[in-house]
Parts: structure tokens; C-alpha cells; sequence
């Protein structure tokens, strides 16, 4: 009974990611683009749920869904363009577009359904994730954690610097 | 049938193609920036589901992931103040037309 729950939470969660992501591309309207990219960052946060990684489901729920949705939505407003039911228009080369992604996609299938992937190497822990996250963000990778800190905070600085545009001093 | 790690490098593969392609055909700056971010985020589905299904007893690609995020909010910060300082001096957001160093 578990393991049905587990199956069909897995194929909605992958139809909502795949159809709203497929959206996002072929829809004319960037708004809709927009939300629908929204609802692709849910969905992925459920399929991280499924994977044991509640953590990292509230991360991707703030950060991604919250915070870079909103973001996306605010430079779509700030942008002003003439006709929006077209707003959002293919370019030139998407034919060669398709083809290389398509071509990838086959590719990486046929990659990863021929590959026997060694399986369990360590033993699972009961431990939750939140608290093994933390330990390793802690302890192993801390310089890394600094620097990421680091360059959120220039990041956010450069980005307001551009947008705004620096002052002759 | 059950759910095994093929299912969810699939979806990641998919999810990627689909960033790839959005990122490749599209004339809008911002949709590009949209492109990228779906691509970052089945990088991240990959890592997760490798660590679930080959390492369970570890977190090392939570971690990767969390890292991966970071970058991703500064990489679309910047992105989209770029966006908004080119139309804010070309009146345009449209791929295309950002050829000025052309001949």
C-alpha cells in the first residue's frame, strides 16, 4: 500500500514538473510563463520530499518559488513591451533549438537507461536530514559556506549597483 | 513497480531539456534567465536522487545542492538587473536585437 502511494505520488509530481515546465516554454504570454515557472519549482520541491530531503523542500519552496518567482515576476513588470499576448515569441533558430535538446534528451535516456548504477554503498541512517546537513555545512564545508555568504552579499551589491546605475563619485 | 533511481535521472534529463531548449529558442532575455533556472534545478533533482539511491547514509549532495541554490539566487539577481539596466538604456528585452557590436 506504501509503496502505490510512494508510485503515484511520483508520476503526478513528474506530470506537474514536466507539463508546467513545458508551459513555460511554449506559452506566448510571459506571465503565464512566469507562474507556471512557479509551479515547476513546487513540484521539484515535492519530488525532493520524496526523496528524503524535506530540508532541501523548504529551501527550494523559499527560495526558488518565493523568492526567485517573485523576482522573475517583478523584471516581467519592469520590462514594459507592446503587445503582451505576444510577449513571449520564439526566436529564429528554435528548429536547431528543438533539435539539439531533443538530441540531448535521447541521448541522456539512452545513457542512463543502459547504465547499471551501483546501488546503497552506505548503509541508510535514521538520522534526519536537516540535522546531517547541518553537520556537514558546519564542520566539513565551512569555508565553502563562508563563501557562499560572501558572494550572495556581492552578488545582491552588484545587482543593485547595476540596476541602478553607480554615481560619478 | 516500484520507483527506482532510472525514474527520477529521467525526469532530470527531461527537466533539463526542456531548460535547454527554452534557453536556446527563445527572443525574451527574461525567458532565457526562466531556461536556466529549470536547467539548475534538474542538475539539482539529479544530485538529490544520487544521494538518496547510491549514498544513503550521507548528505554530501544535499549539501552540493544548497550550494547550487545559493549560486542560482545570485546568478538570477545579477541576471535580471542586467535585463533591467539594458532596457532601461535600448527600450528593449529582446535577445535579438542586442547586436550593436555587430558590423
Amino acid at each position: 500500500m506504501n509503496e502505490t502511494v510512494y508510485v503515484i505520488a511520483f508520476y503526478i509530481l513528474a506530470a506537474i514538473v514536466l507539463f508546467s515546465a513545458i508551459g513555460v516554454v511554449v506559452l506566448k504570454n510571459i506571465v503565464h510563463s512566469a507562474l507556471l515557472l512557479a509551479l515547476t519549482f513546487v513540484g521539484v520541491a515535492g519530488i525532493y520530499v520524496l526523496l528524503n530531503a524535506d530540508y532541501l523542500a523548504a529551501v527550494q519552496v523559499m527560495v526558488y518559488a518565493g523568492a526567485i518567482a517573485i523576482l522573475i515576476a517583478f523584471g516581467v513588470m519592469l520590462t514594459r513591451r507592446p503587445n503582451m499576448k505576444e510577449s513571449n515569441p520564439f526566436n529564429s533558430s528554435a528548429v536547431v533549438g528543438f533539435v539539439v535538446a531533443a538530441g540531448l534528451f535521447g541521448t541522456m535516456a539512452w545513457a542512463i537507461l543502459t547504465t547499471t548504477f551501483p546501488l546503497g554503498l552506505t548503509a541508510p541512517t535514521d538520522e534526519i536530514s536537516v540535522r546531517g546537513v547541518a553537520k556537514l555545512l558546519l564542520e566539513d564545508y565551512t569555508v565553502s559556506f563562508e563563501a557562499a555568504a560572501l558572494l550572495l552579499t556581492v552578488a545582491m551589491a552588484g545587482a543593485i549597483i547595476i540596476a541602478k546605475g553607480a554615481k560619478k563619485a | 513497480m516500484t520507483i527506482g533511481l532510472t525514474h527520477f535521472l529521467v525526469l532530470g534529463a527531461a527537466l533539463f531539456c526542456l531548460g535547454l531548449f527554452c534557453a536556446l529558442s527563445k527572443r525574451n532575455l527574461i525567458a532565457i534567465l526562466m531556461g536556466i533556472e529549470l536547467m539548475l534545478n534538474a542538475v539539482n533533482v539529479n544530485l538529490i536522487a544520487f544521494n538518496k539511491f547510491v549514498a544513503p547514509g550521507s548528505f554530501e549532495g544535499q549539501v552540493f545542492s544548497i550550494f547550487i541554490i545559493a549560486v542560482a539566487a545570485a546568478e538570477v539577481a545579477v541576471g535580471l538587473a542586467l535585463v533591467i539596466s539594458i532596457y532601461r538604456d535600448r527600450t528593449t528585452s529582446s535577445a535579438e536585437e542586442l547586436n550593436w557590436l555587430k558590423l
